[in-house]
């Protein structure tokens, strides 16, 4: 109950610190229009903003061990996230500012308008992209390298059970976690960059059928896709792919799964390609096509497409990352990526004993972590770049 | 008028807008003063600033415009110093605004009465059931049908004149010091254009309401202000008082503006009684769904000249176009071209069949790709009909360019976006005329330009006909176009022909009271003419009333 109340009063504060802060302002700038229309939910915005960044601030600066020599795991976390939002921040500038130095007019245009968010998610997609596809040259060991000594802490410190040989140890078997997660890059990422093409070859071309020829057609394929939707897609493809794996294993599984969470997929992509080419088959220039003779092909790939490439690229970074969040889960279900190829998802699952260590030795917990920090990172990049195409594409400027 | 109390006193204003990470000027130093109970007309073709400089009376701005300089008083408080608070007591009350597209800005969830009692109980002018009652006196005053229930519709039950009118009500609810019309019968049928002018111009005289009306129709504008300010670029050109400004302008810009009405080609000789039309239409129904919208429509496109479909929207014009085109295949008819029947459907006609009849679309915005260069979109037709490629299709394309007076190493490689509208409406003629056709459908062409763009694209028109002998079927509401440009008239009405035949017969009486009504229901630009013509048939004889009296 103390707890509740304890949180109240900081609110209560919060509250009286907002208004308090409003009204100085008021008064030092003489009445300043910002201030004077400021609504209070804002004053009281900032107020909190600032609270927060204290107590931030104050636990950063609190010891990582007590005095028996007993880690703090909070502040130790803290300081890994602090370390973290603050590196990458720097490197997204400095990529920014690169950028705006190198390359041609438009380019350099580009970057200019660019928020740090979006750079710092097309750094993050390049670095993936750079990993996943030289992973055989970077990645110290082979993925199904087995060495001597397993659960090997990360961090390279002898002292807490690390090997500097393995900077972010070895797995329950002995394989070495770096390699891995680099090779997870390829067989993961690459896996679902497939799948989502695939999926969008499907819908987009069925969608943009559907609004073209409407009728029938678009009847036949819409309730079509209303009954796969109608499905939940993760029980579905579960199902899918137990019944495909009476048939075929190994890699073969690898494309059935493939295809499965393609067709999945598509049908969301179908919605959108049908809603978006429903807007554009309405326009004049499609009618001034239509009556100047032109074939379907020409209608589809000359008029429609170039109109819905905004929407569909944005979809397509969204959709990629609903597509390998499912490959992840999928291989944390086991039903995925089979072993021994390295991936994010079984990786996740086949270290997930040692987060119960995260109260007393935050080391032994970031191993499974890691894959899992691969997952979000690339998740929350993807959406940074697709937030920032849609903000370009709807004309929106700030 | 000059011994009032000012009103609105706007010095030095200078506007700003962002655009491409930088500040570009909207206006450039403009001084506005309008005095109690006067109606200030302002003019000028799109980005002008009119708009933009009427919502600033307000001590209003669009998001990515500010006032960078000036001020603005209004009835002496500091519209740029006051605090939000300050500004949101008078927003409403003392100052009310009406929009271009009445449809866009009523809220389509709740009933015309409840949005139009939300000012007055948020002022606290007056109680909900006051409010309402008050409502309908106005709608009673602005001569709406059934005063006392119409209030209870939804904007979607109501007639777009009504809804404007409903707006203007609206507006009225606190009985504001001024309000600001913008735009606000340029989305409607002459017919109704006239009902909704009536209105507004007796309600304001009524209540002693200051106005600035907004709109780049001059003869609209005479009927409505007491004083015309004409805007050019966001400079002033000159203000005057109405009357003043229409017989006596004094700088070249404003004798343009009022020159555009004078275009008029000579009328040409009747076609031999024997000559095959180009196009024939005969006794064509066509139907959405089970619904006629085409009732026995027949006439007649000789070679080389313009038939021009005139009548309000829904008269069934568009309908027409599109089954000739083969959009809509009829019903029950023929189509004819050159004395041989054409397919009903389009997609049974043969590509040459196809290219003999092109169209030009009203909205240029949509009827031009935005993603493909000009070369591409005049240069595909080029391709597609007589099978032209490389250096000369290129040359052709140029020559098309030259032929409608757009330098083709200037706008070539341009994207529809970086054009203009009457530069647009240009390439989508371009467009038609690549298919080297016989007969071109002109649908509303000039409606969404300025008058001087609009009377531009009339003249390259007539010329390209001269020039190629084409023919046009003109659809348009109107009637000074039809003047202009036609040689032969046909007047639709619910999908009907009520009238046809040659201009010169058309504009002299007696002819359909439909047609009577069209006629008379274009403004002109004598100030009197609204005045003389209520006079004349009465408040009952104008707009829906007189077309519901007909039938």
């Amino acid at each position: 109950m103390s707890v509740w109340l304890n949180i109240a009063l900081a609110l209560a504060v919060v509250a009286v610190l907002g208004w308090v802060f409003r009204f100085a302002g008021q008064k030092a700038t003489g009445n300043n229009p910002y201030f004077r229309d400021m609504p209070y939910a804002v004053a009281f915005g900032f107020a909190l903003a600032v609270v927060l960044i204290l107590a931030g601030v104050w636990l950063y600066f609190q010891p990582a061990a007590n005095e028996q020599g007993v880690p703090a795991p909070s502040v130790i976390f803290w300081r890994w996230a602090v370390h973290f939002v603050a590196g990458s921040a720097v490197a997204a500038f400095l990529f920014r500012l690169a950028g705006r130095h190198v390359g041609t007019g438009a380019s350099r245009k580009l970057f200019r308008q660019m928020p740090l968010t979006a750079a710092f998610g097309i750094l993050v997609v390049l670095i993936y992209a750079v990993l996943a596809i030289f992973a055989a040259f970077i990645a110290p060991h082979g993925q199904e390298q087995v060495f001597a000594q397993a659960n090997v802490v990360p961090g390279g410190n002898p002292a807490l059970g690390g090997n500097p040989e393995f900077p972010l140890g070895t797995d329950q078997i002995g394989r070495d976690i770096l390699s891995r997660l680099i090779y997870g890059a390829q067989n993961t990422v690459g896996i679902a960059f497939a799948t989502t093409v695939l999926a969008f070859l499907l819908g987009g071309t069925l969608g943009f059928l559907a609004a073209v020829l409407r009728g029938w057609t678009d009847q036949i394929l819409s309730r079509g896709v209303d009954v796969l939707m109608a499905i939940p897609s993760l029980i579905f493809s579960l199902l899918l792919i137990t019944v495909a794996s009476a048939w075929v294993t190994g890699t073969g599984l690898t494309v059935a799964m493939v295809v499965i969470i393609a067709v999945i997929d598509s049908t969301r992509v179908y919605r959108l390609a049908r809603a978006v080419g429903m807007n554009i088959v309405v326009m004049d220039y499609i009618e001034a096509a239509k009556l100047r003779g032109e074939g379907m092909g020409y209608l589809i790939f000359k008029e429609i497409l170039p109109n819905a490439t905004a929407p569909l690229l944005a979809e397509f970074g969204l959709r990629f990352c609903f597509v390998f969040l499912t490959i992840s889960a999928l291989s944390f279900l086991g039903l995925g990526i089979q072993p021994p190829l390295a991936d994010w998802g079984t990786m996740v699952k086949d270290l997930s004993a040692f987060i119960n260590y995260a109260a007393f030795a935050p080391q032994i917990a970031s191993a499974p972590l890691l894959a899992a920090g691969a997952i979000a990172l690339l998740t929350v990049a993807v959406n940074f770049v697709v937030d920032w195409m849609l903000h370009r594409s709807s004309g929106l400027k700030e | 008028m000059s011994d009032r109390a000012t009103l609105v006193e706007m010095r030095g204003i200078h506007m700003e807008g962002r655009s491409d990470e930088t500040w570009m000027p909207i206006i450039k130093g403009v001084d506005l003063t309008l005095k109690k109970g006067e109606v200030l007309g302002l003019i000028g073709e799109s980005g002008a600033g009119k708009s933009t400089l009427g919502l600033a009376a307000m001590g209003f701005t669009r998001d990515g415009v500010r006032i960078s300089q000036g001020s603005v008083h209004f009835d002496g408080i500091d519209l740029l110093a006051a605090s939000a608070e300050q500004k949101r007591q008078l927003l409403g009350k003392r100052i009310a605004y009406v929009a271009q597209s009445a449809a866009a800005s009523f809220n389509p969830a709740h009933k015309l009465i409840d949005q139009h009692s939300e000012a007055p109980l948020a002022h606290g002018v007056s109680g909900k059931s006051e409010a309402e009652q008050d409502g309908m006196e106005l709608y009673r005053k602005l001569r709406l049908p059934n005063p006392d229930e119409i209030g209870f519709r939804y904007p979607h039950q109501v007639s777009g004149g009504q809804l404007q009118r409903a707006m203007t009500a609206m507006a009225m609810s606190c009985r504001p010091d001024l309000i600001i019309f913008d735009e606000p019968t340029t989305a409607l049928d002459v017919t109704t254009q006239i009902e909704v002018l009536a209105a507004i111009r007796n309600i304001v005289e009524e209540f002693d309401t200051a106005a600035i009306y907004i709109t780049h129709d001059l003869a609209v504008v005479a009927q409505m202000a007491d004083r015309i300010k004409v805007l050019l670029k966001g400079d002033e050109v000159e203000e005057a008082e109405t009357r003043e400004m229409l017989s006596n302008p004094k700088e070249d810009y404003t004798k343009s503006l009022w020159a555009v009405r004078e275009f008029q080609r000579p009328a040409k000789a009747a076609p031999a009684v024997d000559a095959v039309p180009v196009v024939s239409v005969q006794g064509i129904t066509a139907a959405y769904g089970k619904m006629d919208v085409l009732k026995d429509v027949s006439f007649d496109i000789h070679a080389g000249r313009t038939v021009a479909v005139v009548g309000e929207s829904g008269s069934g014009k568009s309908t027409t176009a599109r089954c000739i085109t083969g959009l809509l295949p009829p019903r029950i008819g023929v189509i004819e071209f050159d004395g041989k029947p054409l397919p009903l459907d389009y997609r049974k006609r043969t590509r040459d069949e196809l290219r003999q009849a092109q169209m030009i679309y009203q909205m240029a915005d949509t009827a031009l790709n935005p993603r493909q260069r000009i070369r591409d979109i005049i240069g595909r037709p080029v391709e597609f009909y007589s099978g032209l490629k490389g250096r000369a299709k290129r040359e052709r394309v140029d020559e098309l360019l030259e032929q409608i007076e757009l330098p083709a190493a200037q706008f070539g490689d341009r994207l529809p976006s970086e054009l203009s509208g009457g530069q647009k409406q240009r390439i989508g003629i371009a467009r038609a005329l690549a298919a080297e056709p016989k007969f071109i459908i002109c649908d509303e062409v000039t409606s969404a330009l300025d008058q001087l763009v609009a009377e531009g694209i009339l003249r390259l028109l007539a010329r390209l006909q001269d020039e190629l002998g084409l023919s046009y079927m003109f659809i348009t509401h109107d009637l000074a176009t039809v003047r202009s440009i036609a040689d032969e008239v046909v007047v639709m009405k619910e999908g009907k022909v009520v009238e046809q035949g040659p201009k010169a017969e058309m504009f002299q009486p007696p002819h359909h009271p439909y047609t009577d009504l069209l006629l008379s229901s274009v403004p002109e630009m004598d100030p009197d003419w609204l005045t003389n013509l209520l006079a004349e048939r009465g408040v009952e004889n104008i707009g829906d009333a007189a077309s519901a009296q007909m039938d």
